[in-house]
């Protein structure tokens, strides 16, 4: 008997397991896909909010500001990648100028630090390749930039490394109430667990109705966004938000905690939550409005455009907490700023596990760390020769656009969360993520994972079931020496 | 320190070619670094033949053409490094290089060749819009797949781009058992060679449809059809053409790009026409010593001319070394009505033996048109073709002696009418 199993392993999921994995408790995630961090997690604007946007009052105003606080030190422990870069809302007019002073009243009672509003000139000098338009700015010094799914990967390992099982290709499929604990019914057998955390996102409706509390439903709300090559990283290194006008949100520019810059996204509900297709239309809006915040956004760099859904509930608030059904806990419709409020609320849902009764003695072995990649990239010449004499893979380069070894891809592999999925391997190390976009390296990370796991090159999927990349040997029909060609 | 006369990067053909050249110019510490296994570059994975019938008079598949180069090799005192990654050149021309087997190296040339080639266009670089299945690839990927891997990637195909990689790889897989259900075109011609377009497509009855691209992927796990669409005069899809056809795999074939990362870290800029750097006649570059030749320089359509190239780079550092590259030049070179860019983009007559050849192409099909050369106002020579084909790069010699009666100037490449 578990005490808690979590549903969902996004970025909300693995902060939970992580904060949990402080204490003496025996805590299992279970995860529909093959890797943690491959819906929602995977494809946002990868921001750490300064916590003035959500409004006052509401659990996004009240969590952003503290998961904001909550990242350095994060960061130090785990290693996911994070930089404080600042942001800015810029203001074109008047009625955006406005706005402005809204956001800042507003910050200030959510407690986000680091805010002021600048002129269009102080704007320009800190980033000269701004607008000239830009008249206002609200700074926010504390906002920066992080990546998502390295930070739910980072989560999981050091959770795992605490003691959290982590169960893949598991979907949940109906959940029962006996007596004190639950019995949760998945493609994998049985599960039982006295506290059940939905943490399953764009499903967790579905997962809460299971239970018979369907007092809310999760809209999926798509966002398209279009990725630039690293020679525009130029254009800014900090976050660019436009001030609201007329009830529409502008689109970011931002760089990237690798130094892309990600522009976007679109804010449309959509009907299917599994829906994170890119149409033309969208991504051409996207470029333009984006323009508007930078002097120009080169379309010939552009390597990627991809999509995500956030899982916006028809509450429009976060929804957190134990429900009707004692030790069902819900932690659902987490929207922007979720990312930002993740380690908050994985705090906040220890805390409610202590209220509820639990147990929650600290784990004396408990270990915040997480060692950090020896990125090639990265590393002075010496300190090349000295790894590189350690260990010889480190100096055979797998993906040339990013300098990634196969020392790092080999170590992706093995850190205690099974890989099966090229994009495993990507979100990880981001070999593939340049712009040659894989088309170099896939090959030789597919030997690589095949040599490491076992498995065979057709097993080896891009992401998720049924995504094969092989389909059978070349020459089959002469390895069977001619038979059945 | 390591130190050599000369430090190739790259040894696919225009580094091998530059390298073999300079030794026969008496350069004799050579250094060649490849960051694959094996020396050939992407000839390693054309396992077809047509490569070598201008070069050696005959046709060879894409591995021998490498091989002829890399036994001449074998009696020479060039060095190789295979697995080993270039990771950036100063300015002072000190190479830092990594390998597993030799770790971390810094190399002090005197001169270098960049021969780094090209990469493909992705999809993200097309903006293909629709799901992001597995299934996808660009046409160079899944032929190192199935050549070098020994692995099918799909076994219903549609192409997108008619590039010379797109044909050949529909003409592989139907070979390997695929289906190619058609090669999509969005310019109203291919820009694959014709030769390619007959042996790889007519001959199997692969359509290529011209003036049609694909409007949307669909597939959630695996690519399951792609919407195609037929274009307007402006490329833009039209609604009512729209037509789904059922595949498990689209091949990407839509254009190469220069790899001038390296060339760029090293303070060199790039020409936005050939997103090479910008070359004189015997492929130096602006920064004293280095020269650059191949698909780095501009995307060649024959492997013969990127030899070509290396040839005039191997004899450019042998110059260099001598002390007898004249660095300034006579003429510039300017891309006219109707021709995209034209390499070199500059010449010294001093360092000219019989003639210059500039490469160039021209931005669409030219029916009975001339391309001719101005300096001014005077024509100094004219190329006829029977048909100028944007996919076929203009080989346009000069003899020496016209230009050298020449004042300097700006040489600008034009197509006119007949």
């Amino acid at each position: 008997m578990l005490d808690v199993c979590i549903i969902g392993g996004g970025v909300i999921g693995t902060a939970i397991s992580r904060e949990l994995s402080r204490y003496q408790l025996q805590v299992r995630l279970v995860e529909k896909n093959e890797d943690v961090g491959t819906e929602t997690t995977k494809a946002n604007s990868g921001i750490v909010h300064g916590g003035y946007d959500a409004k006052h009052g509401s659990l996004k105003g009240f969590f952003s500001a503290k998961g904001n606080a909550m990242y350095p030190q994060l960061e130090e422990e785990l290693h996911f990648g994070f930089r404080q870069t600042g942001s800015f809302v810029v203001a074109f007019n008047e009625t955006q100028e406005q706005e402005l002073h809204h956001l800042l009243e507003n910050g200030i009672k959510n407690g986000a630090r680091g805010l002021t509003i600048i002129s269009g000139d102080q704007v320009r000098e800190m980033e000269p390749h701004l607008s000239k338009n830009i008249t206002k700015a609200l700074l926010c010094t504390t906002a920066g930039v992080t990546s998502p799914y390295e930070l739910a990967v980072a989560l999981a390992e050091n959770a795992a490394k605490n003691g959290v099982e982590f169960t893949f290709h598991t979907e949940v499929r109906g959940i029962e109430k006996v007596e004190d604990h639950f019995v949760l019914h998945t493609n994998q057998g049985p599960i039982e667990a006295k506290v059940v955390i939905n943490a399953a996102g764009l499903y967790a409706d579905r997962i809460s109705a299971m239970i018979g509390q369907d007092d809310f439903k999760i809209n999926p709300k798509q966002g398209q966004y279009v990725l630039l090559d690293k020679d525009q990283s130029f254009l800014t290194d900090t976050v660019v938000f436009q001030a609201p006008e007329n009830g529409t949100k502008g689109v970011l520019v931002a760089p990237t905690v690798h130094h892309n810059i990600l522009v976007g996204p679109n804010s449309d509900y959509i009907d299917e939550k599994s829906d994170v297709s890119t149409t033309q239309d969208v991504i051409s809006k996207i470029l333009k409005a984006g323009s508007k915040s930078v002097d120009a956004i080169n379309t010939r760099k552009v390597i990627r455009s991809f999509a995500g859904n956030r899982a916006s509930s028809d509450r429009h608030d976060f929804i957190i907490g134990e429900t009707a059904v004692k030790g069902f806990v819900n932690v659902a419709g987490i929207e922007s700023p979720g990312l930002t409020s993740a380690p908050a609320i994985a705090v906040h849902v220890a805390d409610l596990l202590k209220e509820m009764g639990a147990e929650l003695t600290a784990d004396p072995n408990f270990d915040p760390t997480r060692k950090p990649y020896q990125r090639i990239a990265e590393l002075s010449g010496e300190e090349l020769q000295n790894l590189i004499a350690e260990e010889p893979a480190y100096g055979r380069v797998i993906c040339r656009c990013e300098s990634i070894s196969e020392g790092e891809i080999v170590d992706a592999i093995h850190r205690g969360l099974p890989i099966t999925s090229v994009d495993a391997v990507k979100r990880r190390t981001r070999a593939g993520m340049g712009r040659c976009q894989g088309g170099f390296c896939a090959p030789r990370v597919m030997e690589i994972i095949s040599r490491e796991t076992g498995l065979s090159m057709e097993e080896i999927v891009k992401q998720g079931e049924g995504s094969y990349l092989l389909t059978k040997r070349s020459k089959d029909a002469l390895e069977r020496g001619g038979k059945d060609a | 320190m390591l130190k050599y006369e000369l430090v190739v990067v790259g040894g696919g053909p225009a580094g091998l070619s530059a390298a073999v050249e300079a030794y026969e110019q008496g350069v004799r510490k050579i250094l060649i670094l490849e960051r694959d296994k094996e020396l050939g570059g992407i000839l390693n994975q054309c396992i077809h033949n047509g490569f070598g019938l201008h070069r050696f008079k005959e046709e060879l598949t894409g591995p021998e053409y490498s091989l002829r180069y890399i036994d001449l090799l074998k009696d020479t005192t060039i060095e190789t490094l295979t697995d080993t990654m270039v990771l950036e050149i100063s300015e002072e021309k000190v190479v830092r290089a990594i390998s597993a087997e030799r770790g971390y190296m810094e190399i002090e040339a005197e001169a270098v060749v960049f021969s780094m080639g090209c990469r493909e266009r992705t999809r993200g670089a097309i903006q293909l819009q629709g799901d992001r299945p597995a299934g996808v690839f660009t046409a160079g990927t899944a032929q190192r797949f199935i050549n070098m891997e020994g692995y099918m990637p799909g076994k219903r195909v549609v192409i997108l781009g008619s590039g010379d990689i797109g044909l050949i790889m529909a003409r592989r897989m139907t070979f390997e058992g695929a289906k190619v259900e058609a090669v999509c075109e969005l310019m109203p011609y291919s820009n694959g060679l014709t030769r390619n377009i007959v042996q790889c497509l007519d001959d199997y009855e692969i359509p290529l449809m011209l003036s049609h691209t694909i409007v949307k992927v669909h597939g959630k796990s695996r690519v399951e059809g792609v919407t195609i669409a037929k274009v307007d005069e402006n490329l833009r899809p039209i609604p009512e053409t729209y037509r789904r056809i059922d595949c498990d795999t689209v091949l990407l074939s839509v254009g190469l790009i220069p790899e001038n990362e390296i060339t760029q870290n090293a303070g060199i800029a790039v020409d936005p026409r050939t997103s090479g750097p910008k070359v004189g006649e015997l492929r130096q570059t602006e920064m004293e010593g280095v020269f650059a030749c191949g698909n780095v320089v501009h995307v060649h359509d024959l492997v013969d001319f990127v030899s070509e190239e290396g040839v005039l780079s191997g004899r450019g550092v042998a110059k260099y070394l001598k002390g007898e590259l004249e660095t300034t030049s006579n003429f510039s070179t300017a891309n006219g009505e109707g021709i995209g860019y034209v390499v070199p983009q500059t010449v010294n007559m001093s360092n000219v033996d019989d003639q210059v050849t500039f490469y160039m192409r021209v931005r669409s099909v030219y029916d009975r048109h001339i391309v001719r050369a101005y300096l001014g106002d005077t024509l100094v020579a004219e190329k006829k073709e029977r048909k100028f084909l944007p996919a076929e790069m203009v080989n346009f010699k000069i003899k020496k002696d016209i230009l050298s009666n020449l004042a300097d100037g700006e040489i600008r490449f034009v197509v006119e009418e007949v």
